[in-house]
């Protein structure tokens, strides 16, 4: 074979090799296309469901930006915050007691996350509400002391509750993200005389952040919903304030959907966000610059 | 000990499990003088230089660096381990330069430079910065300064980690095979910033392959094999005429 591509083909063959005026036709997709048909068949029939079914859409505009409505997206956004800010500190903290070699911090580590990985957020969420059952006063004897109940305002349980138990999800985060980096960057860090915590710091968190990101924002997203818990524990958040009013004028479908736009709507924009951040932690690094 | 010995390493020994890696590893490093230790693989050249700035804890023997004894603190008839924070006050005058690079990736040439200069010796930023310009133009980067680990060659990388290792002001370099991960091409380009660095009457330990570079550079060469040093001397004696028969059948096979 190699010998006869040496050498010259005759005209027959020649004809046959020469396509390159050939009209290209590109692949047609008939499969997408009766797919796309079908789906925006469903959707228009869905869309078509809603406005027919005895959904009042007028309650719906006129409670999309009520006051209380506004008020409880307000505290689930601080709630949100503040529990993941929680979350995250105890997260990056216990992260780094469990891969520091010293036994009595990693068991400490193993212990948190087994025990707040292990009970429903929900219910955690609850055992704090409730702290004041079985100890009544808190405090540090002849120091100071105070009341459960007034301390344990369902705010601050919500983020206790929800805090904690996101900080043993979110340990699992860093720890992937720490082990993540290359043991030669813990090397150079030492060599330029780096203590633990500096290289951390400068070093290796900043690296971690780039596979730390992605399921961070995660679990930011999720945690707007699931700051819904809270409602149970009577801190009024969006969905809260949506019950309280349909408890009063029954239009409990109407509430809902209220609510579920505004989650929606705050997902929405912060996926946005975390592709600004994931590019922000991804620089110099190759792949990502080039896909920018 | 003599005021111009800078290291001093003395039956330094180090085990992994039943392996014996360093077997009494004895060695003398003076001020501004470069040493290459030579020898096949697995034969604890690397082990032995990470060692001396602590990045490997060894089983027995000592090293003295600036006749500071690296890692323990004696008293009396007892060894007493310092803590990390004195370990990395001990590093602080060792550079090293790794095989890989080991370059900080999330940061410009210029900020993996300055970094321990200004966050851990803490300097001024901008003198930092001046310093290291300076740097980076003496090893032939001014114009990559910013210019991040990735977008630059593996001879460039391995440059720019040369002069974060000078950025610490270090009374000792040493290099962990700082061409072996290298195109051919550009070994000569980190060879020839590393005469320049010698010639300026830096001491320098380097485990390398490049003979060429050991015979024309280095004032001694140890050869070492199955963790023990089997021959040491000048560099022109050890490498043109060897003693020990091992030595120069290594001689041999590195050169044919």
């Amino acid at each position: 074979m190699m010998t006869a591509i040496t050498q010259v083909s005759s005209a027959a063959d020649q004809q046959q090799y020469a396509i390159a005026h050939l009209k290209l036709v590109p692949k047609r997709h008939i499969g997408r296309m009766i797919a796309a048909a079908v789906v925006l068949a469903l959707l228009a029939a869905l869309i078509r469901a809603f406005s027919v079914g005895q959904i009042e859409w007028s309650y719906v505009a006129q409670f999309l930006f009520a006051p209380a409505i506004l008020a409880g997206l307000y505290n689930t956004l601080v709630m949100t915050v503040a529990a993941m800010a929680v979350g995250i500190v105890l997260g990056v903290v216990i992260a780094i007691m469990r891969i520091s070699g010293n036994p009595v911090l990693s068991s400490i580590a193993v212990g948190y996350v087994w025990v707040f990985r292990g009970a429903p957020a929900l219910l955690q969420l609850m055992l704090w509400f409730n702290l004041a059952l079985i100890f009544p006063t808190m405090g540090i004897p002849g120091l100071f002391e105070f009341r459960t109940v007034d301390i344990m305002t369902p705010f601050v349980a919500a983020v206790l509750g929800l805090g904690i138990s996101q900080g043993a999800y979110t340990s699992e985060v860093v720890r992937s993200g720490l082990l993540s980096v290359d043991s030669g960057q813990y090397e150079a860090a030492r060599t330029i005389g780096m203590t633990q915590m500096k290289m951390l710091r400068r070093i290796v968190l900043p690296q971690a952040m780039r596979v730390m990101v992605p399921p961070i924002g995660n679990e930011v997203i999720g945690m707007v919903k699931l700051t819904s818990l809270a409602s149970v524990i009577q801190y009024s958040e969006i969905l809260h304030n949506a019950q309280i009013i349909y408890f009063a004028n029954t239009r409990v479908l109407e509430l809902l959907l209220v609510a579920s736009f505004w989650y929606l709507f705050v997902v929405s924009v912060l996926s946005v966000g975390q592709h600004y951040i994931e590019r922000y932690f991804g620089r110099g690094s190759k792949s990502i610059r080039s896909a920018m | 000990m003599s005021k111009n010995i800078l290291v001093k390493a003395i039956d330094v020994t180090k085990n992994y499990g039943q392996f014996c890696a360093l077997d009494k590893v004895s060695l003398e490093v003076t001020r501004g003088e470069v040493c290459c230790i030579i020898g096949p693989s697995g034969s604890g050249k690397s082990t032995f230089l990470r060692c001396i700035n602590l990045l490997e804890r060894m089983d027995g023997g000592g090293i003295w660096v600036n006749d500071e004894l690296v890692g323990y603190r004696r008293e009396g008839n007892n060894l007493h381990q310092i803590s990390d924070a004195q370990i990395s006050y001990q590093r602080r005058r060792i550079g090293m330069v790794f095989q890989r690079f080991n370059l900080f990736p999330h940061m410009t040439a210029l900020e993996n430079v300055i970094e321990g200069p200004v966050h851990v010796l803490g300097e001024p930023i901008k003198e930092a910065q001046e310093r290291g310009k300076t740097l980076l133009e003496r090893v032939g980067l001014a114009d990559k300064a910013n210019q991040y680990p990735s977008e630059l060659s593996g001879g460039q990388q391995q440059r720019v980690a040369i002069a974060r290792a000078m950025g610490m002001r270090p009374d000792l370099i040493l290099f962990d095979e700082p061409t072996s991960a290298l195109d051919p091409e550009l070994v000569a380009e980190v060879l020839d910033v590393m005469k320049d660095l010698a010639a300026s009457g830096m001491t320098m330990i380097v485990v390398t392959h490049e003979l060429g570079f050991a015979r024309s550079v280095a004032n001694t060469v140890a050869f070492m094999e199955a963790g023990k040093i089997v021959e040491t001397g000048l560099a022109s004696e050890v490498l043109s005429d060897p003693k020990s028969a091992r030595t120069a059948e290594f001689i041999k096979a590195v050169h044919s």
